[in-house]
């Protein structure tokens, strides 16, 4: 047994906060996926060596804070319009690593003509996407991919095909163009599902400075103050629920 | 000393080229110059016209009521434009496809037969540039070398190796052109 | 070396002018009557040049947002297009003037409202001049009025823009847009390098070094107390712009019993129609705003002692003569006069005007 003085030495560390991202409290409620995906990107930048050259664009939606916990350059976009953002500050500095982080009603309603039309370019840049199928931020409205039948402030009756139509399943679609080069489903509900997502995240990020085009990383995420569930219980329904929706692993890879 | 010229017709006669070379011609002497043409969809078989300026002094109004000439190549462009001549002003007109002849007095008319010409000696394209050697027969507000100046200028290099016909269909127009009153 | 004269359309000289600024880039939806702006930029391909980038985006409101995207970077970029096309621009123009962001705006004015007409117009004064999107902000409005001004006027929108980390518009109409004219083109400057942009827009997002902390452009603010002392912050701006940046010409001013007052083509025309009133000895003057904001409120409000008239001349229903009427304190009678719907009024017209409304 350490003692606790023995645990806080350099050499007996085994974990710790990413670098790049600051003391800033963050917002986002218990059992959010949003804190745990920062963290990882904060870590693939700095273990790329990226930092001083990145530039992030953040949504509308609960994550147009993130400008506030990775110490990085920030653009905030108008809601939706992040690809289009990005495709500038991409086109324009070409050496630099650009990436959108985005919301599903950011992504998937408001902004599918920009996220289409970025992807279909092949710009080179990633689109990091947290579907969590549910507007959080707005406090819990229906998302373009809320399931059908699940219950949202705006379909508090449940989501019903007939009045709402389907469930987006935006990355299959982004999957079939040209300029997509890597999309991929992920989680970072466990341990080994974070690891395989920084993986695939750290291959996204490259491929960006590869110039092969977009890479979009969707995390199928949870939302359990939207959802009304315990963080425990959001895990659960959404590998119960979301999943065979969103069916997880890579969707496209060139 | 400033020229009000106006020139309608069909789109697709040439008629803002035939404006646009102008301009270029009276930008080789150094004039002052405007070009101003009616746009949209007008361009695809409607009737298109272009109102330009060659002055001495600079240009005020691009848009006019009243013009020193107007060249008219199609029924209702000579509906439309024979009022606005300034009295003692110039109308040209080409008889192909005109069925009502200009009726005012107190301006001068002349009639250029350039369509069925460019037709009939195989060269369409160059029908503007006769109607176009017509007016400057007329009226010599610009030196031909001029025109050839402009036109090389307002030319893709690729074409320039039109620039002897287009010569040839100015010549042909002063050639043409006659007062009907 | 001579500069060259050259004869162009308004549109292609904002192109050329571009170019020559050393732009870094421009994003552009097409639509009539100012396409031949993107059209020019394409056809010279400038990325073979000056590195410019020139790219034809998905929409309006994605061509917006590319401007934003690239100004926060520090770039100067631009977009353009007409009044339709411009309304779908408002968003991303609130949201830079609500970030500080440079960066210039083209509307070549066509007839609404709606879809309208392909025709020229300046109903779009309003729009520019008092708001368009939304939030309490100001755009700094050039109205050029001869395809020079639209060379000159892309210079002096980014250098203004620049000043003041505002978005900047140059609002002409398709008469200025399709003419052709004489030009003389500015010289060819060099894109600024990242160094000179780094330490001349120290807020730009291009990369942050160990040196600085992280550099957000955002226009959110969600604590009040600090967006009041934001907008506080823009007002105090705005009223600077007001007191150094504002541009008229006064065209045959002295001694004259009546005033029209016109910009971009409407001045033009009125131009003619103030020589044809001299020919039958009516005493008119034109005064013709360069800027539309900040507005030649002071130096018109000088008129109302000198004239007995004052006629705003426009291609609208009358929105200017709002602002000639506050100009003058309504001291004095002024009138409007416009066509509408894309049709552009000729000189006689607006000399008919004149006597009908001002001299009766």
């Amino acid at each position: 047994m350490m003692d606790t003085i023995d645990i806080i030495k350099p050499e007996n560390k085994v974990y710790g906060k990413p670098r790049l991202m600051n003391d800033n409290a963050m917002h986002y409620c218990p059992g959010c996926s949003h804190g745990v995906v920062h963290k990882l990107i904060a870590e693939v930048i700095d273990e790329m060596g990226m930092a001083e050259q990145t530039i992030g664009i953040a949504p509308v939606g609960c994550a147009v804070f993130a400008y506030n916990y990775l110490d990085i350059d920030w653009i905030e976009a108008a809601h939706g319009r992040a690809p289009a953002v990005a495709t500038a500050a991409k086109r324009l500095n070409p050496g630099k690593m650009v990436f959108s982080y985005q919301g599903d009603g950011d992504l998937a309603a408001i902004g599918t003509a920009e996220t289409i039309h970025a992807c279909n370019r092949g710009e080179n840049i990633v689109i990091v996407f947290i579907n969590n199928a549910i507007y959080g931020m707005t406090g819990g409205q229906m998302a373009p991919t809320t399931l059908i039948d699940m219950k949202t402030s705006t379909c508090p009756y449940g989501r019903n095909v007939a009045l709402n139509g389907y469930p987006l399943k935006i990355s299959d679609l982004l999957a079939q163009l040209e300029g997509t080069y890597l999309v991929t489903r992920e989680t970072v509900h466990t341990a080994p599902a974070t690891k395989k997502a920084k993986k695939m995240l750290r291959k996204a990020f490259e491929n960006s400075m590869a110039g092969k085009g977009t890479s979009i990383v969707e995390f199928v995420s949870t939302c359990a103050s939207g959802w009304k569930m315990t963080p425990d219980q959001a895990n659960k329904w959404m590998m119960e629920n979301m999943v065979p929706m969103y069916p997880l692993g890579i969707i496209k890879d060139k | 000393m400033q020229h009000e010229i106006i020139i309608a017709g069909f789109g697709g006669q040439g008629v803002l080229s035939m404006g646009k070379i102008l301009a270029y011609s009276g930008l080789m002497e150094g004039k002052e110059v405007s070009w101003f043409p009616s746009y949209g969809p007008e361009q695809r078989g409607g009737t298109a016209n272009v109102t330009v300026i060659l002055s001495d002094d600079r240009i005020s109004s691009p848009v006019l009521n009243e013009y020193d000439i107007a060249i008219v190549l199609n029924q209702p462009s000579l509906e439309k434009f024979e009022k606005t001549v300034k009295a003692g002003g110039v109308l040209i007109y080409d008889g192909y496809g005109i069925t009502q002849k200009p009726t005012r007095k107190d301006i001068r008319i002349f009639e250029i037969d350039a369509m069925n010409i460019a037709t009939q000696e195989g060269n369409a394209k160059a029908f503007n540039m006769i109607v176009l050697g017509g007016m400057l027969k007329i009226t010599p507000m610009v030196k031909i070398e001029s025109v050839m100046a402009g036109l090389k200028k307002s030319l893709p290099e690729r074409h320039h190796k039109l620039l002897p016909m287009n010569e040839k269909a100015i010549l042909r127009g002063m050639e043409l052109i006659r007062e009907v009153q | 070396m001579a500069e060259e004269i050259k004869l162009m359309k308004g549109n292609e000289a904002i192109a050329h002018a571009a170019i020559r600024y050393g732009a870094d880039g421009y994003f552009g939806y097409p639509i009539t009557p100012q396409s031949e702006i993107m059209e020019t930029l394409m056809d010279e391909k400038p990325w073979e040049t000056t590195g410019m980038i020139v790219l034809q985006a998905e929409s309006e409101v994605a061509a917006i947002n590319m401007v934003y995207g690239g100004a926060a970077c520090g770039k100067r970029v631009m977009t353009s297009s007409s009044s339709p096309g411009i309304s779908l621009k408002q968003e991303g123009i609130s949201y830079m003037a609500g970030a500080e962001l440079p960066g210039l705006i083209v509307n070549i004015m066509r007839g609404g409202p709606g879809l309208g007409t392909i025709q020229p117009s300046q109903a779009d004064y309003f729009q520019t001049v008092k708001g368009g999107g939304h939030g309490d902000y100001r755009l700094i409005t050039l109205a050029p009025a001869s395809v020079q001004e639209m060379a000159d006027h892309v210079a002096l929108g980014f250098d203004l823009s620049f000043k003041y980390n505002n978005p900047a518009m140059i609002l002409a109409d398709g008469v200025i847009g399709q003419m052709m004219e004489k030009v003389v083109l500015p010289e060819q400057r060099p894109r600024k390098t990242e160094e000179e942009i780094r330490r001349e827009q120290p807020w730009a997002t291009l990369g942050r070094p160990e040196s600085r902390g992280r550099n957000v452009i955002t226009s959110l603010e969600l604590d009040s107390s600090i967006m009041e002392h934001n907008n506080i912050r823009f007002q105090e701006k705005y009223k600077k712009i007001e007191e150094n940046e504002v541009l008229y010409e006064e065209i045959e001013c002295d001694d004259i019993d009546y005033l029209i007052v016109a910009f971009g083509s409407a001045a033009r025309i009125s131009q003619k129609a103030i020589q044809l009133a001299k020919e039958e000895g009516i005493k008119v003057g034109l005064f013709r705003p360069i800027t539309l904001w900040p507005y030649p409120s002071k130096i018109l409000n000088t008129y109302k002692d000198k004239v007995k008239g004052i006629l705003s001349v426009e291609l609208n229903a009358g929105q200017m003569v709002e602002d000639v009427k506050l100009a003058v304190e309504c001291k004095v009678l002024v009138e409007h006069f416009g066509r509408l719907g894309g049709i552009v009024p000729t000189p006689q017209e607006v000399l008919n005007a004149l006597k009908e409304k001002l001299i009766r």
